[in-house]
C-alpha cells in the first residue's frame, strides 16, 4: 500500500494497475451479496478456490467475490469472463464441471444457463436475459465488475476520477451548480432536490459542516442501498467526499442499519483502503482538502431513517425526531449545517460529475431525472434489484423485467414506498414511475421497494401489517402516532379476525386524518397511507370482512376453513402424516377428512397436498359442505 | 463480562460519550445481552447517567437486558416475506419453541425475535438462526429445520 500524494501519482498508479491487468485473462466472478451468500455463495467461492488450486490454475484464473448484480432469485450467480458466460443457481457440486468444461475447454454448460420460461430459449450472457435486457443500469452496473473488497478494482474502472475532476478542475460552487442542473432528487423517500439541499448548507456561514450518508434502509422489502454499500462502497465514499467539497464539510458520517453486518464490514474496509491511499485524510492528493469519514452503526430503530432522528442517533442519543422549524441542512448534527442524503443519491454524484448534468437530465421524466433502483419483490417471478429510467410504466417493470406473477396467479396490487407508501391496483398499471406520479396515485416513491401482490394477498391484512409495523416503530413522542396507530391496529386486527363491526372503516378514516394532521414527523404523517390507499382501491374487501366475515383472498386465518375435496383426495396420507395436531382422519384408500374441532388452521395440509391432486381447499364466508358418509370414503379405483 | 473487557471496548471508542450506542452494540454482540453491571460500568466510564443508557437500551431493538438463548432465531417479517406467508412460519416456530417474539425459553435454548427485513427478499420467507440464513421456507420445512438445532 502506498500513499498517493498528487494527481499525477494517482494517474500513474492507475496506469500501472491497468497495465498489469489482462482483459482476456479468465476471471470467475461470484456474487457475494447477502442474498447469494444466503443461497450458498460462500461455499461456491470456496469450492472454486480449491478446484482452481487442484488444477494448478492459480496464476491463470482470477476468482472474485463481487457485489450484488440484482438477480437474487437465481442466486448464487456466477459470471465467467472474458466471455461473460452467466451461470445461475450454481452449487458447489457444479464447480468441478465448470472448471474443466468452461475454464479449460471453453465450453458452455447448457444446464446452468438462464432459460426463458415462455420461449424456452437459453441465454448465455447476462445482458441477453430479459430481466437485465430491459433495464438501464448506470448506478448498480459496476457491482458485478469489481471485487467489493478491492480499491484497486474500483480504481481500474476509473474510480475516483470524479473526485480528481472536482478537486483540480472545479470549484465547490461549480460542483453545486452541476448537481443543481442535474435536477437530481433524493432517492431516500421524499424526493427533495439534492442541489437545493446542498446550497442551503453551502451558503451558511457556520465553519463546521457535515455530510451524512443515510444507510438506515428500514423499509421492509427494500435492499438496493445494501447492495450498493456492500457491492461498491467506494462509489458512495467518492460521492460523499465530493459532497463535502461542494458544501465545505470536512467530516462525513455513514449511518448503517444494524441488520446489514456485511455492509458495515465492506464500508469500513473501503474507508481504511482510501485512507491508506491518501484519498481520505489530510490534504487529499495535494489538493489542500481534508476529509474524514466515520461509520456509525444503527441499533435497530426504523424511525432513525428519518433525518432528524438519524442525527440525534448519531449524537449518541435515543433517535427521536425533532420539529423542523429550521431544516437540518442549516441546523442538523450538533446544530451544524448537515447534508443528509440516501446511499443511492450519493452513488449518483460521481456519475453526474463524470458524465455531466446534461447527460443525466436526458434520462427520465420532466419531474424525475435519471434512473432509480427498485427492489422488485413479493409475488413476482424474477425477484431482485432493477434499475430503470424514471418514467417506465409499472406494467413494464412487473411484466417485462419481473416476468409477471408466478404460478399462473392473477396480479392484484403493487405496494411502493415502504410502510409510508401505498398500494396501487391493476387499473393503474400504466402509470409512469416518478416521484410526483406515484404521489398522485396515492402512494409514493419512497426508497424504492416494490412489493407485488397476487390474488392470494388480502389487502386488509396488508394494511394491518403496515400499521402493526409502524405501531412497533413509532418512537412514542407524539400522541396521534403513538396512540392513534395503536387503535388503528386494534380495529384492523379485529376486522381480519372477523370481529369487525359497522362503523369501523369510518373510525379508521377519522384516526387516519388525525395522524396525518397532527404528527410531528413523516413517520406518523404518512402512517395511514397503506390503509387509505388500500381502502381507496379495494373498499369491497374491507366491506366483505366487516359485513360478511369473509376474506375474499382466502388469507385471514380466522375467516377461513380448510376442507378436503372428496372428489380429488387420493388418500395419499401425506397431509395426514404432516398435520401437527392430528386433525385429519383417514387411512390408505380412505378419503381424508379434516376434524374442524381439532384444526388450528395452520395450513400445513394445504401446503403439502401434491399439486396434481390439489384436494385441500380453503373456503371463507360459506358453510362447509357436510362430510360424506363413511362408506363413500373408501376408494375402490 | 468483566469490567476490564468493558473498559477495553470503551477505550477503543476513545471514551467519547457520543459513541455510547456503538459501545453498547459491541457489548451486546460479544455478550449477547447487557447485564446491569455493564450498564453501571459504562455509566461511570463515559460519564453518562444510567437512566440515559437504559433509555437507549430499551428504545433500540438490538439490545437485550436479559440473557439470550443458545440459538438466536430471527424471523423476517418484512413485506416480501409477509406476503409469502411469514406469519404462518412465525406461528409454527412459536408453537414448537413455546415462546413469543422477544422471549427466551427456560432452558436458554432458543431466543425468538422478529425482524423487519433481512434484505434477502428473493428467498422469502426467511429465518436467520445464529447468523445463518434459511430461505424459501414452508411450515413443513421449518419444522425440520428447527429440529436440527438442539
Amino acid at each position: 500500500m502506498r500513499r498517493l500524494n498528487t494527481l499525477e501519482e494517482l494517474d500513474k498508479f492507475r496506469q500501472e494497475l491497468l497495465s498489469k491487468r489482462d482483459p482476456n485473462k479468465p476471471c470467475i466472478s461470484i456474487c457475494a451479496g447477502a442474498g447469494c451468500l444466503a443461497s450458498g455463495a460462500g461455499e461456491v467461492i470456496a469450492a472454486f478456490k480449491s478446484e482452481i488450486e487442484k488444477h494448478t490454475l492459480n496464476a491463470e484464473v482470477d476468482i472474485k467475490g463481487t457485489g450484488c448484480p440484482g438477480f437474487c432469485e437465481r442466486g448464487p450467480v456466477v459470471v465467467i469472463y472474458p466471455e461473460e458466460i452467466c451461470y445461475l443457481q450454481v452449487t458447489p457440486e457444479d464447480v468441478p464441471e465448470i472448471v474443466t468444461r468452461t475454464i479449460k475447454e471453453k465450453q458452455v454448460l447448457d444446464r446452468l444457463l438462464y432459460v426463458d420460461a415462455t420461449t424456452g430459449e437459453k441465454a448465455i450472457h447476462e445482458y441477453d436475459i430479459p430481466f437485465y435486457k430491459n433495464q438501464e443500469r448506470n448506478v448498480i452496473c459496476n457491482n458485478i465488475k469489481i471485487d467489493s473488497k478491492s480499491i484497486d478494482d474500483y480504481l481500474a474502472i476509473s474510480g475516483y476520477s470524479a473526485l480528481t475532476k472536482v478537486f483540480f478542475q472545479m470549484t465547490g460552487e461549480e460542483v453545486l451548480q452541476e448537481v443543481k442542473k442535474s435536477r437530481l432528487r433524493g432517492r431516500g423517500g421524499a424526493g427533495f432536490p439534492t442541489g437545493q439541499k446542498w446550497e442551503g448548507s453551502r451558503n451558511d456561514s457556520e465553519k463546521i459542516k457535515y455530510v451524512i450518508v443515510n444507510a438506515d434502509e428500514g423499509d421492509p422489502g427494500a435492499f438496493m442501498d445494501r447492495a450498493l454499500l456492500e457491492g461498491n462502497p467506494h462509489s458512495i465514499l467518492e460521492g460523499l467526499i465530493i459532497g463535502g467539497y461542494a458544501i465545505g464539510a470536512r467530516e462525513g458520517y455513514i449511518y448503517v442499519r444494524q441488520e446489514y453486518p456485511l455492509a458495515v464490514v465492506n464500508i469500513n474496509l473501503a474507508i481504511k483502503q482510501a485512507e491508506e491511499y491518501g484519498l481520505l485524510g489530510k490534504n487529499i492528493l495535494g489538493s489542500g482538502f481534508d476529509f474524514i469519514v466515520k461509520v456509525h452503526q444503527g441499533a435497530g430503530a426504523f424511525v432513525c431513517g428519518e433525518s432528524t432522528a438519524l442525527m440525534t442517533a448519531l449524537e449518541g442519543r435515543v433517535g427521536e425526531p425533532r420539529p423542523k422549524y429550521v431544516r437540518s441542512n442549516i441546523k442538523g448534527l450538533w446544530d451544524k449545517p448537515s447534508v443528509l442524503n440516501n446511499v443511492e443519491t450519493w452513488a449518483n454524484i460521481p456519475l453526474i460529475i463524470n458524465k455531466g448534468a446534461d447527460w443525466f437530465t436526458q434520462i427520465g421524466t420532466e419531474g424525475s431525472k435519471g434512473t432509480k433502483i427498485f427492489s422488485l419483490v413479493g409475488k413476482i417471478t424474477n425477484t431482485g434489484l432493477v434499475e430503470i429510467p424514471m418514467g417506465m410504466t409499472l406494467k413494464d417493470i412487473i411484466y417485462k423485467i419481473g416476468g409477471g406473477i408466478p404460478g399462473g396467479k392473477k396480479f392484484k396490487a403493487v405496494q411502493t414506498g415502504g410502510p409510508s407508501g401505498g398500494c396501487i391496483s391493476e387499473e393503474m398499471l400504466d402509470l409512469e414511475v416518478g416521484f410526483d406520479e406515484l404521489t398522485r396515485a396515492g402512494s409514493m416513491m419512497g426508497s424504492g421497494g416494490m412489493i407485488v401482490m397476487d390474488e392470494d394477498t388480502c389487502m386488509v391484512d396488508v394494511a394491518r401489517y403496515f400499521i402493526n409495523f409502524l405501531t412497533d416503530e413509532s418512537c412514542g413522542k407524539c400522541i396521534p402516532c403513538r396512540e392513534g396507530l395503536r387503535q388503528m391496529k386494534k380495529i384492523l386486527t379485529n376486522i381480519t379476525e372477523g370481529k369487525g363491526k359497522e362503523g369501523d372503516i369510518e373510525l379508521l378514516e377519522v384516526l387516519s386524518e388525525t395522524a396525518i394532521e397532527a404528527s410531528l414527523c413523516a413517520l406518523g404523517k404518512s402512517a395511514p397511507n397503506p390503509f387509505l390507499s388500500s381502502l381507496h382501491y379495494f373498499r369491497g374487501e374491507y366491506e366483505a370482512h366487516v359485513r360478511e366475515k369473509r376474506c375474499p383472498a382466502l388469507y385471514c386465518k380466522d375467516l377461513i376453513k380448510y376442507y378436503i375435496d372428496p372428489g380429488k383426495c387420493s388418500a395419499c396420507m401425506i397431509c395426514l402424516k404432516k398435520c401437527p395436531v392430528n386433525a385429519i382422519d383417514g387411512e390408505k384408500k380412505k378419503i381424508h377428512i379434516i376434524d374442524q374441532e381439532k384444526c388450528t388452521n395452520c395450513g400445513t395440509c394445504f401446503e403439502v397436498c401434491p399439486v396434481r391432486f390439489g384436494a385441500v381447499k380453503k373456503i371463507s364466508g360459506e358453510l362447509l359442505p357436510s362430510p360424506i358418509a363413511d362408506e363413500e370414503r373408501i376408494i375402490t379405483r | 463480562m468483566d469490567n476490564e473487557r468493558i473498559d477495553q471496548i470503551i477505550d477503543k471508542y476513545h471514551g467519547e460519550s457520543s459513541l455510547l450506542i456503538q459501545v453498547l452494540l459491541e457489548i451486546q454482540s460479544e455478550n449477547h445481552w447487557i447485564p446491569k453491571e455493564a450498564i453501571a460500568r459504562v455509566s461511570v466510564k463515559l460519564n453518562v447517567p444510567v437512566a440515559r443508557i437504559k433509555h437507549i437500551a430499551t428504545f433500540y431493538k438490538a439490545f437485550s437486558l436479559v440473557p439470550k438463548g443458545r440459538h438466536e432465531v430471527h424471523i423476517c417479517m418484512g413485506t416480501a416475506c409477509h406476503v409469502r406467508g411469514a406469519a404462518r412460519i412465525l406461528d409454527k416456530v412459536q408453537d414448537m419453541t413455546g415462546i413469543m417474539p422477544g422471549e427466551t425459553d427456560m432452558d436458554l435454548k432458543f431466543s425468538l425475535e422478529t425482524v423487519n427485513c433481512l434484505g434477502c427478499c428473493a428467498l422469502g420467507p426467511v429465518i436467520e438462526i445464529n447468523g445463518k440464513t434459511h430461505g424459501k421456507l414452508s411450515t413443513a420445512k421449518t419444522t425440520e429445520m428447527l429440529k436440527s438445532y438442539v
